[in-house]
């Protein structure tokens, strides 16, 4: 198998790859249409409209009271003996976590699922420091052997199928190749179970922050987290500084609605709800516990009254599922931390749009993505609102608006609304297009790659109109 | 500036201006007004769609029941509190049988191998249930420690019939959890699993591949 570097400016190229590899397309196909057919009757029971929206407003609320949502995390979290940092950026926030390892001595990391760590990478910088960091959800450690990144935020391995991991455990870690998917699980368990003995540190990301009791919610079905959290002598979490929420409360709903969404499971195997270090007379748990605080792009997402929805995102994943694009061309293909959907309105605020650019467009605006959102975020008003940003028609606060700017186009666009707006000057013009419609270029760059060119008739319809009334009247 | 007052600063100055909150109705995550019998049965039907393995007790016989889900399992060495209430009716009934009962009592540095590589189950008592989810929950205790739930094979865990509530945010409201969260606090739903291998679900992957809860009446 083939590993390679993907990056979002290359989205056509991987695109088209992704388009022509049966493999990909058949294992993203058939994985998200068991994940569309499980969310929705899962929510069979539910008032989901009623959820949904207690979901947005807990959410805006939170937004709404950012600041001192998080200094009260912050004073709740010192007071239950958890350690705060804040990180402007994924590179400080790597550095922060870099010097915690280093004052521990540590030599080896274990790690629980963390997209904020993906964002930052967290797992190369340890690196360069000589700490070795491991994955331990088994679709992370899957893509770790393989050399990858994710591919979905929720499924970390959902494009390989059972043939690959079968190779790739086969050919890393020596196991029998196999299809029974028992033995593979079990092998993986042995591996690490050995080094969730021997890790100096644990490294989690977090689902909710709850200010009011100073309490890290992470939400898993493999116990992976829990060893992460429990079994080193030191807890590292890391998160964006939008994952906060009021009240131990509002995690109830949310927590419902994430579970259901995502996988489509009503409840996932363990709710795991941190709130200090191991206390003095405590048998087990961590002796340390720190917090990093990542804003890395969020607090300028936070500046504008539009794009401040997209904070609301608790990383269910479902746009993703739900997706046309996406479920076509699968999570690589953005070359991003996060693809899809929340990838395509969150990134463009991390990388600027100039790497970002095709992103806002890799959609068909069908509207999926906002549809089954369980936080109401108006996804496909926000990509659009980036396609404006891309060509300089925006409020010019996304990092590299305007990059897509193209002058031809702009004067192509300005002289049709001129024609459009001039009744004089519009039916000369059509007359003429008529006219000379042998003159037509038989191409309109990539637009008509995949459509044909229209042709303009060479009589126009006001001009059958008129001709036909005059034949009634005469 | 440190990061922390520029990213605060920055949140506080937004350029929008200040935003507003709005109010949350909880109502749709909490009032389902079941019955006893309701929760008993939601919380079975779904705690066993997870693989949960639910076997029913009355109050005074559950230590046989307990001893013949030992049996069955073939289990040799279980690890258990000693203070809890249900840890010390385990001691005194199985102290003369042939399973040896290993003490979490301790500090888990002393005793992590023989708990990862050793121990066939964990025992603990629960806090109580969640009808809606079929999830338990636990706050573990220096009697019994988080691991207990977690390293062992097998997690039989005791639940009291009468302590099942309807949802989550009940719980959370009507137990005060906001005023006096302890260390950890848990929800256990089913087995470990996964579904990372082209979504095929696989048990025990990290944590026990087994759960079985005895419900005393
Ligand atoms: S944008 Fe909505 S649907 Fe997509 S991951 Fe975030 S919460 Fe889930």
């Amino acid at each position: 198998m083939s590993v390679e570097i993907y990056t979002p400016q290359a989205f056509h190229r991987q695109a088209h790859d992704a388009l022509g590899n049966p493999q990909i397309r058949g294992n993203f196909r058939k994985a998200m249409d068991g994940l569309m057919t499980k969310r929705r009757d899962i929510f069979n029971d539910w008032d989901l409209e009623t959820l949904r929206e207690l979901g947005a407003n807990i959410r805006l609320r939170a937004l709404a009271k950012l600041p001192d949502l998080l200094e009260q995390l912050e004073a709740n979290c010192q007071a239950n003996g958890i350690q705060m940092h804040w990180a402007e950026d994924g590179d400080q926030a790597c550095r922060i976590i870099r010097e915690i390892c280093q004052a521990r001595g540590a030599k080896s990391v274990i790690k629980g699922k963390s997209m904020v760590s993906e964002e930052m990478h967290l797992n190369a910088h340890l690196e360069e420091a000589g700490i070795e960091a491991l994955e331990s959800d088994l679709g992370e450690y899957l893509v770790q052997l393989n050399e990858q990144t994710p591919s979905h935020i929720i499924m970390p391995a959902i494009h390989l199928n059972t043939d690959e991991i079968s190779d790739i455990l086969h050919d890393k870690t020596g196991t029998e190749r196999t299809r029974d998917v028992d033995y593979m699980t079990a092998a993986a368990r042995q591996q690490l179970r050995e080094r969730f003995m021997s890790a100096d540190v644990g490294v989690s990301g977090v689902n909710f922050a709850v200010a009011e009791t100073g309490t890290l919610c992470l939400v898993e079905n493999e116990g992976n987290g829990r060893m992460t959290t429990t079994v080193p002598p030191v807890h590292i979490a890391v998160t964006g500084i939008e994952k906060v929420v009021e009240h131990l409360r509002d995690v109830a709903p949310l927590y419902a609605l994430l579970t259901r969404s995502a996988t489509g499971q009503h409840v996932t195997t363990y709710f795991n709800l941190i709130n200090s270090p191991r206390k003095r007379g405590e048998r087990d748990g961590p002796e340390e516990v720190h917090l990093v605080l990542v804003d890395n792009g969020r607090s300028s997402i936070y500046q504008d009254d539009e794009l401040l929805d997209t904070l609301r995102c608790i990383r269910c994943g479902a746009c993703m599922n739900h997706c046309p694009v996406y479920t076509r061309v699968g999570g690589h293909t953005y070359g991003t931390t996060y693809p899809g959907p929340i990838g395509s309105i969150l990134m463009p605020h991390m990388l600027g749009l100039e790497a970002t650019q095709d992103l806002p467009s890799a959609s068909s605006l069908c509207g999926a993505c906002g549809e089954v959102c369980p936080v109401k975020i108006p996804i496909p008003d926000l990509l659009v609102r980036l396609r404006k940003e891309a060509v300089g028609e925006g409020r010019g606060n996304v990092l590299g608006a305007g990059v897509k700017r193209n002058k031809k186009e702009v004067a192509a666009w300005k002289s049709w609304q001129w024609m459009a707006t001039h009744p004089g000057a519009w039916r000369g013009g059509t007359a003429i297009a008529g006219k000379l419609q042998v003159m037509m270029p038989a191409k309109l760059g990539p637009w008509t790659d995949y459509r044909t060119m229209p042709k303009p008739a060479k009589t126009s319809l006001h001009a059958l109109m008129k001709r036909h009334r005059q034949e009634k009247e005469s | 500036m440190s990061a922390r007052d520029t990213i605060l600063r920055r949140l506080r100055e937004r350029t929008d201006g200040p935003l507003a909150a709005p109010k949350s109705d909880f109502a749709v995550v909490t009032g389902r007004g079941w019955s006893h019998d309701e929760r008993l049965e939601r919380f079975e039907r779904w705690i066993t769609s997870v693989h949960g393995e639910v076997i029913h007790t009355q109050r005074d016989n559950w230590l046989e029941v307990l001893s013949q889900v030992v049996s069955a399992k073939s289990i040799r060495r279980l690890a258990l509190g000693r203070e809890h209430p249900v840890a010390a009716e385990v001691r005194m009934e199985l102290a003369a049988s042939e399973l040896k009962l290993v003490d979490s009592d301790r500090d888990v540095e002393g005793w992590q191998r023989e708990l990862f590589e050793q121990v066939d189950a964990g025992l603990t008592s629960v806090r109580g249930a969640i009808a809606e989810t079929g999830s338990l929950w636990l706050w573990p205790t220096q009697d019994e420690p988080r691991q207990l739930s977690l390293v062992p094979p097998i997690h039989i865990a005791v639940l009291d019939a009468s302590s099942i509530e309807d949802t989550l945010f009940d719980v959370i409201e009507a137990h005060g959890w906001s005023q006096q969260m302890p260390t950890n606090a848990l929800l256990i739903s089913g087995p470990s699993k996964t579904a990372d291998i082209e979504q095929t679900l696989a048990y025990g992957v990290h944590g026990p591949k087994e759960l079985v809860v005895i419900v005393r009446h």
